[in-house]
């Protein structure tokens, strides 16, 4: 819309070149300021209004959305009165700048200044050297979370991603398709504070005792089955697979949308051919399918082992990282939140970068392979 | 022939109850622990930590009928013959099952010579539900129920509804500005040239492992000083920071992946960038939208950390509600599970409103077209 308003005159003459001129610099002026003021507006209304609640949540909404909006469309208009040769140059960063600018501000910054305080000691003054990397590498505490992140990464992400390709695959033949995924789906949907106590009353355990009920399930089954009640959560090291079971229990619905969607992606003709050309079905799935969607499997993958590496909340929520199942980033928030040392947080924040660089290296090779760049 | 069709369609019906049965399996297993909960939160407070939340169900339960006295003869420290059968004290307390089938438990400790009889009954579906719990965690009031022990307690409500309010006004626009920003940084990435495109795109990938804890205390210290605290602005901008690396990720994994012909050919008939962008790139990636709406929805809704650091109590969201449930007396299950299911009402209909656009042949009938 905005673009017919850029075009020149047709008309001639140097006069009117320059009231075009001036005309264009005073209306270039003009609209980003119009723009900010409306925004200001918004902002101070949000802050000092007394309005009813749903009313400033109305409000806030067509503020925040539509401002961004805005932003984008008036500085894609401003750039696009450039001469041509200074649009093509600087547009690419109308469309990657605000992105980049925020992750600078949020992330990048961030990660540097933790690089600093790696090297330095528990109040952030002094350099320390390497001290706080020997301590990231080889205490005792660190070796056993790195030992757990490990199970998280490798059982955590391969049940994940199977399951949800598993369930995927076969929803796609069923007509209760959307029943079947929103079920999966659903402890998707649950915040961490409540899959906590829908755990805490599986795994629940009382004792052994006359007139004692469990109220856990699953040692109401084993006492069912006549087997003896188990403190799951605190018997070393199999309390890591129950913990594990968690994370696949949330994870899996994530896999299996993102899969699903890919698999709708497969050409119904391609598949249709295989069929015709004798191919069983699980051929077809091996030959056509698994290729067609190799690179969602693979950022499906990549988005899990990150996520396992980062893997905090469960541990914090169901066991603060006792009876050994401390894993990394637990460790990282136990020093920086409640040891209060900042530099040996700091030193495993970024061993925890470096762990992850291998897997983003493969799917950076696995971009140019495919020449997206 | 048509016995081949035959076996061809009874194979197809096979294997139609085979997915079938598989998927049902996986979804009991995945239902279960939910279902817990939600019979739970329908429970009066003081039911919860009494017997598990199966028992509403109908099931069998030891009915006391009577009890023995044991004379004072019989030596309790050895083995103890009760009706004719012998059992040492610790078992007799552990509750022995007599060949009658009715079951003999003593009762404390040994100087009491009590035992308990009683005997296996069917239980019919409880009738001891209630929908206060609900009605207590909505509320803004002053609230009462009874705790594990059967006292009184009497506290303010934990005022979900503005807490719910809050949330919206928080995750909507906190999913749709990063999706926006990372639509426009995606395409750029993927299909416009620019210095240094692709070492910031490494960057990026990179920012994926970055744990956001180690943002929260000097973007806090930032806001502190542009006076953000307690805004929606500051936990938009926070949610964005953090969520635009995967979104990034994700989306130039889709928009990259789209054919290079059909762009060219926009290219040639004279649209400009912001015009692709708009008209073909953003129509053409909505199924990739929606898949990251859904997830940045719900972990905005559900995120705890960065409401928690930069909201404050001034404009408490839903998870800050829940978490206070269990921080005031770390008791109130019931609370909790009701609080819990409404937190989980708005993502599912997110789902469910999103789920459409995951149909088959999207991409192909717009390619086509």
């Amino acid at each position: 819309m905005q673009l017919q308003e850029g075009k020149e005159p047709a008309r001639g003459g140097v006069l009117s070149w320059i009231t075009a001129g001036l005309g264009r610099i005073l209306i270039s002026l003009f609209v980003p300021l119009i723009t900010f003021v409306v925004l200001w507006r918004g902002y101070i209304f949000l802050r000092d209004s007394d309005a009813p609640k749903i009313i400033i949540v109305l409000v806030a909404i067509i503020w925040g959305v539509g401002g961004v909006a805005l932003l984008y469309v008036v500085s894609n208009w401003l750039v696009e009165k450039l001469p041509s040769e200074w649009t093509r140059r600087l547009q690419p960063f109308v469309f990657i700048g605000p992105g980049v600018a925020i992750l600078t501000w949020y992330l990048v910054v961030p990660v540097i200044r933790t690089l600093v305080l790696s090297f330095q000691n528990d109040i952030g003054q002094g350099f320390v050297g390497l001290e706080n990397y020997i301590f990231a590498l080889t205490d005792r505490i660190m070796l056993e979370a790195f030992r757990n992140n490990l199970l998280w990464m490798i059982l955590g992400t391969s049940l994940s991603v199977g399951l949800g390709l598993l369930i995927a695959v076969l929803a796609d033949r069923s007509r209760f398709e959307s029943v079947y995924k929103a079920i999966i789906f659903m402890p998707m949907a649950i915040s961490f504070v409540g899959a906590g106590v829908i755990w805490k009353f599986v795994y629940t355990y009382k004792g052994t005792g006359a007139g004692i009920q469990e109220i856990g399930l699953l040692n109401a089954i084993m006492l069912a089955l006549g087997g003896q009640s188990q403190p799951w959560l605190q018997q070393p090291p199999w309390n890591n697979f129950f913990l594990i079971i968690i994370m696949v229990w949330l994870q899996t619905g994530y896999a299996m949308v993102i899969i699903s969607s890919a698999i709708k992606g497969v050409p119904v003709e391609l598949l249709e051919a295989a069929r015709i050309d004798g191919a069983t079905e699980v051929r077809a799935f091996f030959n056509i399918t698994i290729p067609y969607i190799q690179g969602t499997l693979l950022t499906v993958t990549t988005t899990i082992v990150i996520f396992s590496l980062k893997l905090f909340d469960i541990v914090r929520v169901m066991t603060g990282g006792n009876n050994g199942t401390n894993v990394i980033a637990n460790e990282f928030y136990l020093q920086s939140f409640t040891y209060r040392q900042t530099g040996r947080a700091s030193a495993i924040a970024i061993v925890l970068l470096v762990i992850a660089i291998p897997v983003i290296i493969y799917n950076l090779r696995q971009f140019s392979e495919r020449r997206a760049f | 022939m048509a016995s081949k069709e035959e076996s061809v369609s009874r194979r197809k019906m096979l294997s139609g109850l085979t997915v079938n049965g598989v998927l049902i399996l996986i979804c009991l297993i995945w239902f279960i622990p939910t279902l817990g909960v939600l019979i739970t939160s329908f429970r009066q407070s003081q039911d919860i930590f009494a017997s598990g939340w199966w028992s509403v169900f109908p099931h069998k339960e030891d009915k006391e009928t009577g009890e023995i006295k044991i004379d004072d003869t019989v030596d309790v420290n050895g083995p103890i013959t009760i009706n004719g059968v012998t059992h040492t004290f610790e078992e007799w307390r552990e509750g022995v099952t007599m060949p009658d089938g009715s079951k003999l438990t003593w009762y404390g400790n040994k100087r009491t010579r009590t035992l308990i009889v009683s005997e296996k009954e069917w239980v019919g579906f409880s009738t001891n539900l209630t929908l206060d719990n609900y009605k207590n965690t909505l509320s803004g009031k002053e609230i009462r129920y009874k705790d594990a022990s059967g006292q009184e307690i009497v506290r303010m409500g934990n005022n979900l509804s503005t807490a719910f309010l809050n949330s919206v006004a928080v995750a909507v626009p906190a999913t749709i500005i990063p999706i926006l920003i990372a639509a426009f940084a995606a395409f750029g990435f993927a299909w416009l040239n620019f210095p240094g495109r692709k070492f910031m795109f490494v960057i990026i990938v990179m920012l994926l492992v970055v744990p956001l804890q180690i943002a929260l205390v000097p973007i806090l210290r930032d806001y502190t000083k542009l006076g953000l605290n307690g805004t929606y602005l500051a936990m938009w901008l926070a949610h964005t920071g953090f969520g635009l690396p995967l979104a990034i990720y994700l989306l130039f994994n889709y928009v990259s992946s789209l054919p290079r012909e059909l762009l060219e050919a926009a290219f040639i008939d004279g649209a400009s960038n912001f015009t692709i962008f708009t008209q073909l790139i953003l129509p053409l990636s909505i199924p990739a939208l929606a898949s990251f709406a859904i997830f940045q929805f719900l972990w905005v809704w559900n995120d705890y950390l960065v409401a928690l650091v930069f909201l404050g109590d001034q404009n408490r969201v839903i998870t800050m509600a829940l978490a206070a449930i269990v921080g005031e007396k770390g008791q109130d299950w019931h609370l909790l599970t009701s609080g819990a299911f409404l937190s989980m009402m708005l993502p599912l209909a997110v789902f469910f409103a999103l789920q459409r656009y995951f149909v088959r042949g999207m991409m192909a009938g717009s390619i086509k077209g």
